[in-house]
């Protein structure tokens, strides 16, 4: 489903990838994981298509098409979906009013139907029930004010409704309290299919109690320097980063 | 970034053309004789035109005032035509089909409602054509219930009592430089009168549109709700594209007796000068409510996008025990457009309440101020104020600032401000994008969402009507 040769990127004139190499296939759920600063917060810009990052090198398939060609709001309505670590609030337009335009941009661009108001209203409302939200978190307006939980709950609760086919959810357990971080687990491995790939950026091993992954891909200086399995993540958690870099001389 | 803000805010005016009317203009220039002839071809008593004469002398002894947060070459006076009248093709008109056509296609290319849809929307419309008003409609249906909605001058020739009465008491012509000249020059406007005890049966509507080139326009408008009294007054403007900077000198009082209502409510969408700042309207109003009885209402909604420069003031003087003072305005600037807009409430009367939401957008390298002015009279128990200021910068080359000024003189007035930044930048567009909204949307959303205090506020076909103007202003030609 994604495929990433050589790439490289910079921000603000400054190097921050310097060839990433990253094969995901349906139905698999990876982990991005690297100390601050390593660049895995960036990968997921890069793939959503942010404006402040400029492609350098190397290619991104997505579906086996050249993902550059597909404007950041094109790259959202063909399945990539990024969960942000700090979502930003919007006074005004309520939480509804977002998700069914949202929901109805990528219904168009995939020849489904929109939903009005009243329609949109039901299909909302069994999704919020997977993220343990009440109905009136419609209603408040886009973030504002919400809790650091509420923000991340609000995430995935965007993540169900738009049901895309690859989602990169950036630190989805920071202000989290446990649980939250255990309804929030659940919501995502709810929505775990063999359609669907899931890659999860984190600092910690924590949160991958919570939603496991099968691949574990350590980020640092821009390169990812060791992949393996889940005991990758342990022995993280156990020595931190510093072993890793010592290994591979970053 | 960014392109794509840069072309989202980009887009330029879409009501530029110049409908070709003859016109019967005065010579450019000002001078006792110029105010003579504005009279003389008006018909008017002499008492009006010794107060216009009164007033023009006081103008000359004042100097334009420098204060606002915007820059500009100041206007020639001598410059400026003081009046000019559409030539009807025939005497009058019976009915609408008589109206010159070339007229109503220039309605027609703005969307005015002024036929059949006015009926359907419910509304009167008291078109100003460059400074002579052409069609009055549902005036008999108005005048059942007694109320009065006509043009300035016919007002002067059927109604002399309460124009004399009224006119210059809410704003009188010493008030201020471009009052004074108003007084002096005006040539046309609306006339609202509404008897005692007596609800408008329909929202009240005015289109103004400046067309003749370099023809000042100085309208004049003056609304009288009588006790237990109440009306709803719409104001949209849009006007042609020029090269020559366009002087705009209106002066708008509203009187409200005890128990009385008035809520203004404008859309203003003059050309604003083109990408680099030419041409474009100035905009020096003066609007001023008297709450002159007790448990008066005066309410001004605004929703600002036109004019090179704006100098506004929407305000309300709140003399009579319990009256209300409101103030809901949305002001945005792009490109070179100068804002400086803003409140006065001035609390006299005890129990007096005042609220103002003010919301500015700032696109462009444009400028935006807010000034407001919330004063409390010693003997003015209990006053209320609450004020909110936000402002929204959309890109990084615009900038938005806040002057609010607090007089209280009395020890048991409650006044509150309340003040926000915001910006759409980057950030925020991307949020959106990434949920599969494209930019010019995002933008949409994010300003009717910070809007929203206010469009409520308006009538609804206005509301759905301003939505579209702050989108047309904002959007253009992304994808």
């Amino acid at each position: 489903m994604l495929s990433i040769r050589n790439l490289t990127a910079e921000v603000n004139g400054k190097e921050v990838l310097r060839g990433i190499n990253l094969e995901v296939k349906a139905g698999e759920v990876h982990a991005i994981m690297g100390p601050n600063g390593s660049g895995k917060s960036t990968l997921g810009k890069v793939i959503a298509g942010h404006p402040a990052y400029m492609v350098t090198g190397g290619e991104i398939r997505y579906e086996g098409k050249d993902l550059f060609e597909l404007e950041a709001d094109a790259r959202a309505r063909a399945g990539i979906f990024l969960g942000f670590q700090h979502p930003i609030e919007v006074p005004g337009v309520s939480n509804a009013q977002f998700l069914r335009l949202a929901y109805n941009k990528q219904a168009e661009a995939n020849g489904r139907e929109e939903l009005d108001p009243l329609e949109f209203d039901d299909y909302i409302r069994e999704k919020i029930a997977v993220v343990g939200m009440r109905p009136e978190f419609l209603d408040r307006s886009l973030n504002e004010g919400f809790s650091g939980g509420e923000k991340k709950r609000n995430e995935i609760l965007q993540m169900a409704v738009l049901m895309p086919k690859l989602a990169i959810l950036d630190e989805l357990d920071s202000g989290l309290d446990v649980d939250a971080l255990r309804i929030v687990g659940e919501a995502v491995n709810g929505m775990k299919s063999k359609d669907r790939a899931i890659l999860l950026v984190t600092h910690y091993q924590r949160l991958l109690d919570h939603i496991p992954a099968e691949r574990i891909h350590v980020l640092s200086g821009g390169r990812i320097v060791k992949t393996g399995g889940p005991e990758l993540a342990l022995e993280i958690e156990k020595n931190g980063y510093d072993w890793i870099n010592a290994e591979v001389g970053a | 970034m960014s392109q794509s803000l840069q072309a989202v805010t980009g887009q330029e005016y879409k009501y530029g053309f110049v409908t070709d009317i003859e016109s019967d203009s005065v010579a450019a220039g000002l001078s006792e004789d110029t105010i003579r002839f504005i009279s003389l071809k008006k018909g008017e008593p002499e008492w009006l035109l010794a107060w216009r004469l009164k007033a023009y002398r006081h103008w000359l002894t004042m100097t334009e005032p420098a204060w606002a947060d915007v820059h500009y070459e100041r206007p020639d006076f001598q410059k400026i035509v003081y009046y000019s009248a559409p030539k009807p093709k025939v005497a009058k008109y019976a009915s609408m089909d008589e109206v010159d056509p070339e007229l109503k296609r220039t309605f027609e290319k703005l969307g005015v409602p002024l036929n059949e849809q006015a009926a359907l929307a419910g509304v009167a419309v008291d078109v100003v054509f460059d400074s002579v008003s052409v069609a009055t409609t549902y005036k008999a249906k108005l005048a059942e219930v007694g109320i009065i909605f006509c043009s300035f001058s016919e007002a002067v020739r059927e109604h002399p009592e309460l124009v004399k009465k009224y006119l210059g008491s809410v704003v009188p012509f010493s008030d201020n430089f471009y009052a004074a000249l108003n007084s002096a020059v005006f040539t046309d406007g609306s006339f609202v009168f509404i008897p005692k005890g007596v609800t408008c049966p329909m929202d009240l509507s005015t289109y103004f549109r400046i067309n003749n080139k370099d023809s000042g326009q100085f309208e004049r408008t003056l609304i009288v709700a009588e006790e237990g009294a109440s009306v709803s007054y719409l104001e949209g403007c849009t006007a042609p594209q020029f090269d020559t900077n366009q002087l705009h000198a209106a002066v708008v009082e509203l009187v409200a007796l005890d128990d009385a209502s008035i809520k203004y409510s404008t859309v203003q969408n003059w050309y604003a000068g083109d990408k680099n700042g030419l041409g474009g309207i100035f905009n020096f109003v003066t609007k001023r409510g008297l709450c002159k009885g007790r448990n008066s209402k005066i309410s001004w909604t605004q929703v600002e996008t036109g004019s090179a420069i704006t100098w506004k003031y929407p305000s309300c003087v709140l003399i009579g025990d319990g009256s209300i003072g409101e103030f809901y305005s949305v002001a945005l600037t792009n490109h070179k457009q100068q804002a400086d807009t803003g409140t006065k409430m001035i609390h006299i009367g005890r129990n007096t309440k005042s609220t103002i939401i003010s919301k500015g957008i700032s696109a462009g390298e444009s400028s935006n101020s807010y000034r407001g002015l919330v004063k409390v009279m010693p003997k003015a128990d209990g006053a209320r104020n609450f004020s909110q200021c936000d402002s929204m910068l959309i890109g990084a080359n615009c900038s938005a600032n806040t002057f609010p000024y607090l007089e209280v003189q009395n020890r048991t007035a409650k006044v509150e401000h309340e003040a926000t930044t915001s910006k759409i930048g980057e950030e925020q567009l991307f949020y959106f994008q990434q949920r599969g909204i494209p930019s010019e949307e995002a933008i949409s959303m994010i300003i009717n969402g910070f809007c929203k205090d206010v469009f409520r506020e308006l009538p609804m076909e206005f509301a759905v009507e301003a939505t579209k103007l702050l989108s047309l202003k904002l959007e253009g030609s992304v994808g």
